[in-house]
């Protein structure tokens, strides 16, 4: 039973930095219903700067977490500018296939010798680990912080969308882009916003995933994007609460499997409840299935 | 032109390529590894053409057709290693069980998830390939012939470049025969309007999933070309990374033009082979940019042609005469 | 016995009852219209006759047998085609094989008669062609044959809809509003088209319709719904003076 609880915690850390990748894949796919394949190659960029400002700039943790957040929140707005725009009003399968290309550019790119290189990097994590035990179950200080601080990113994420301009502005995008702009709402830089705050928080989540499992490359953001958009998916895309909820229980699901079943058959498990989710509820646990009007 | 006109010149076209193609193989101008590089983008205009009746017709969006590919590749792999010693026949017969395997599983797993739509079914089919991925690194648990995750070895190797180009052109024939028909026009208006189509009578569940089936069917066949064109079967060959090379295929070449499906998929091909080379005579250091070079070019050509490059066309010859008598006479007066 | 027989049709959405009590004969021959302000329930009865909502209770009966439970598909092979309000083609194709494609279900040759292009194959693809010229003919698209649906200007795009609703060989044929964006001379028209069709294809005709002008001149029969109830029903001259239909027209400032 204490095993249990021990995975539980390792699945509650998981879930937890999925929750910031999964909150930019629905932010973006409810304003633009645009897969943001380069969003987890954003998240890896955001690990490799938390990496670089902690070790080679010797900065604060906490400066170099909001130096992650900046970098790729630029990131971000840059790659909706120059790859989405242009498509914006074009097939969905061509941005989609554009974000395709942005995500393999930022993969091989950061791989060659003079940006972050081709190898793993395993590194020593700014926060000296303490743990505690509490019943048994193992906590570390690392995973308070990382707790803490996605709480804190998500209320502050709950306060931007429900309680500003811009937030109300997101939401009128996201429900109609013509009627918004009738509404006198700036479509394009409400985008840009978006693109900003998603990419802000996939970085914040890369910093928190290195301190979590201090070994980084630049194809990191690959699987770990992908299990974040199922995520998102799996709790209703475009919903932000859905992308939350799907996070905790992908991570789970993956931990869960890793420890009872196989470390293997990870990725086959949490695929195959996707599939069996999305069979019963078309449109995620908390997505709402419209029928089409006729 | 007169069309039975056409209809030779596209077919003396297609004989002269051979020839050509053959000439250079045979004075050695095309050596080994350009034509094993050549077979490769026979298949994948077998398995392109397969997706893109699947998305590009019937507006299935599908991004695990590599699965389908190597449950093909696996399984003719398996048919021509275990029954070897009739030697041609099996090999022929592991096409067969190629395309078949394919297409069974295609069907089964079509059933359920062709009920999802658009980016929803994009992403089952995504963790389909995922499943299937796993199954092919545990394999040697069925039989130790798959090999696992070490890859499969021994499959009997087709070394005539002949079995690759063939088998395309008449995979492509029959897919054009199959796309100007009835049961084509059928997938088009599941793609165009699914309302539309159920209203005037056309089952959209059953529609779907014979699409997929056929599509499924094709992606089997490329993959048992596959086991006998590489010494070595690997589960990494067939990885959502692979699916998403045919989804560039089908949206590169246009959606719904079988002539951009073949064009693409064979420039792709060689597009990838050549900035290989090119880049590995400049220096080892310059091989890296492999990838960059090839995500500008998708970025750069999908902002410049989003419909793809053929997108809404197709090669004149392939069009059927039928249909358009009528019309021309309506014109002409 | 009628062609289309409705008794007690009813339909709830989530706790809103859209449709109630709906009661209808339509017999063989007749142009029966549906009118009634907007949200009425007329387009939901219209889902329920061909197929995309499940009634709730109420049965549906077609030349004799039960319709209930069946796909729109299913429908529309056992004879009921429909147009609708917003017009549906299939926009990227040619004119005539939007028209050529609502023969599939009858196009009488297999997918290995397709593939392998058997004699079979094409004599029968020999005659839809023919057939589907003939239809275009009639509705006077066969010079645009070749051109894709969403090149046809809008009064053409009504006329291919339902010239592929033809295509089905229907006997019931439903119209959803179609003279939703006419202007008057296109209405008239319209009711000169539908009259052509009702003759020259031997088919009933139900349709949904906003412009009186329309329903007085077409319809033999008209059927009032408000609330998703039938508040009237009757000759068009009866219905136009029926208090409660001007009530519910005039009193919510609808369309006279």
């Amino acid at each position: 039973m204490v095993t249990f609880f021990q995975q539980v915690v390792n699945g509650l850390q998981l879930g937890l930095v999925y929750a910031l990748i999964a909150l930019g894949y629905t932010m973006v796919y409810g304003i633009i219903k645009l897969i943001n394949f380069a969003h987890g190659d954003v998240f890896m960029v955001g690990a490799f700067m938390g990496y670089i400002g902690f070790t080679f700039v010797k900065l604060p943790w906490p400066v170099a977490l909001v130096m992650a957040l900046i970098t790729c929140a630029v990131i971000g707005v840059i790659n909706e500018r120059l790859v989405y725009r242009p498509l914006r009003y074009a097939a969905k399968i061509s941005a989609l296939i554009s974000a395709i290309g942005a995500s393999f550019f930022i993969e091989y790119f950061t791989s060659l010798n003079f940006v972050f290189g081709p190898n793993y990097i395993s590194y020593t994590p700014p926060i000296k680990e303490i743990t505690w035990i509490i019943g048994g179950v193992r906590i570390t200080d690392i995973q308070v912080v990382i707790l803490v601080t996605v709480a804190a990113f998500l209320a502050l994420l709950q306060l931007l969308i429900f309680r500003t301009k811009l937030g109300s502005a997101m939401r009128t995008v996201s429900f109609d882009h013509d009627a918004a702009r009738l509404m006198g709402v700036d479509v394009d830089r409400t985008i840009s916003f978006t693109f900003f705050v998603g990419s802000g928080l996939a970085g914040i989540g890369g910093v928190l995933f290195g301190f979590a499992y201090p070994e980084i490359w630049t194809f990191l953001g690959v699987m770990t994007g992908l299990k974040a958009f199922i995520a998102a998916v799996l709790g209703g895309i475009g919903i932000i609460p859905g992308a939350v909820l799907g996070a905790l229980i992908m991570g789970q699901v993956e931990i869960m499997t890793a420890a009872y079943i196989s470390s293997q058959a990870r990725d086959a498990v949490a695929f195959a409840i996707l599939i069996i989710v999305l069979l019963i509820r078309p449109s995620g646990i908390l997505g709402r299935n419209e029928p089409e009007k006729i | 032109m007169n069309k039975t006109k056409q209809m030779v010149l596209a077919l003396v076209g297609v004989v002269v390529l051979y020839a050509l193609l053959k000439a250079l193989i045979v004075t050695g101008i095309i050596g080994p590894y350009w034509q094993i590089i050549l077979n490769e983008s026979m298949i994948y205009v077998i398995g392109g053409l397969g997706l893109s009746i699947i998305y590009g017709f019937t507006g299935q969006f599908s991004l695990g057709h590599a699965a389908f590919v190597g449950i093909g590749a696996y399984c003719a792999g398996w048919f021509a290693i275990t029954f070897s010693h009739y030697g041609i026949w099996a090999s022929l017969g592991s096409l067969v069980v190629g395309m078949i395997s394919a297409g069974l599983v295609g069907y089964l797993i079509g059933v359920p998830i062709l009920r999802l739509k658009s980016d929803y079914l994009g992403i089952a089919t995504l963790g389909f390939n995922f499943i299937v991925y796993d199954g092919m690194q545990n394999s040697d648990k069925l039989s130790s012939v798959l090999g696992g995750a070490q890859g499969m070895t021994g499959v009997p190797q087709f070394q005539t470049f002949e079995w690759y180009f063939v088998t395309a052109v008449i995979v492509f024939i029959l897919v054009r025969n199959l796309v100007f028909s009835s049961h084509g026009r059928a997938f088009t208006a599941i793609r165009e309007n699914e309302t539309a189509a159920d209203v005037v009578g056309i089952s959209p569940a059953r529609t779907k999933i014979m699409a997929f089936t056929v599509g499924c069917v094709l992606a089997g066949l490329g993959g048992a070309l596959y086991a006998h064109n590489y010494p070595y079967v690997n589960p990494d060959s067939f990885t959502f990374l692979e699916s998403i090379n045919y989804l560039i295929i089908v949206v590169l070449g246009g959606m719904g033009s079988m002539t951009g499906t073949v064009i693409t998929a064979v420039g792709w091909t060689f597009l990838l082979e050549v900035l290989r080379m090119f880049l590995s005579l400049l220096g080892p250091s310059f091989i890296n940019l492999r990838g960059v070079l090839y995500a500008l070019i998708l970025i750069v050509v999908i902002i410049l042609r989003p419909q793809g490059i053929f997108g809404g066309m197709e090669a004149s010859f392939l069009v059927p005469r039928i249909g358009r008598r009528k019309s021309n006479a309506a014109a002409g007066s | 016995m009628p062609l289309l027989e409705v008794k007690n049709l009813g339909i709830n959405f989530g706790g809103l009852r859209a449709v109630n009590k709906f009661d209808l004969d339509i017999q063989t021959g007749e142009i029966v219209g549906v009118i009634g302000p907007n949200g009425a329930g007329k387009t939901t009865v219209f889902n329920m006759l061909s197929g995309y909502y499940r009634p709730t209770d109420g049965t549906i009966a077609f030349k004799g047998r039960t319709m209930n439970g069946l796909r729109p598909f299913q429908v529309a092979q056992r004879g009921i085609a429909r147009t609708f309000q917003n017009i549906r083609l299939f926009p990227q194709i040619s004119v005539l094989d939007n028209v050529r494609i609502a023969f599939h279900p009858r196009a009488g040759y297999n997918m290995l008669d397709s593939i392998l292009r058997t004699p079979r194959f094409k004599a029968r693809e020999a005659e839809l062609t023919g057939r589907a010229m003939n239809l275009l003919a009639v509705f006077g698209l066969e010079d645009k044959a070749e051109i894709k649906a969403n090149g046809l200007p809008y009064g053409a795009q009504r006329r291919l809809e339902i010239a592929r609703a033809m295509a089905v060989q229907p006997d019931l044929l439903l119209l959803d509003e179609p003279a939703a964006g006419m202007n008057p001379a296109e209405v008239q028209q319209l009711v000169e088209l539908v009259r052509f069709v009702k003759e020259k294809f031997d088919v009933t005709v139900l349709l949904i319709e906003h412009q009186m002008g329309l329903v007085m001149n077409l319809c033999e029969r008209l059927v009032v719904m408000d609330f998703g109830e039938i508040i009237a029903s009757g000759l068009p001259q009866e219905v136009r003076e029926n208090p409660k239909v001007l009530e519910a027209y005039l009193g919510r400032g609808a369309v006279a």
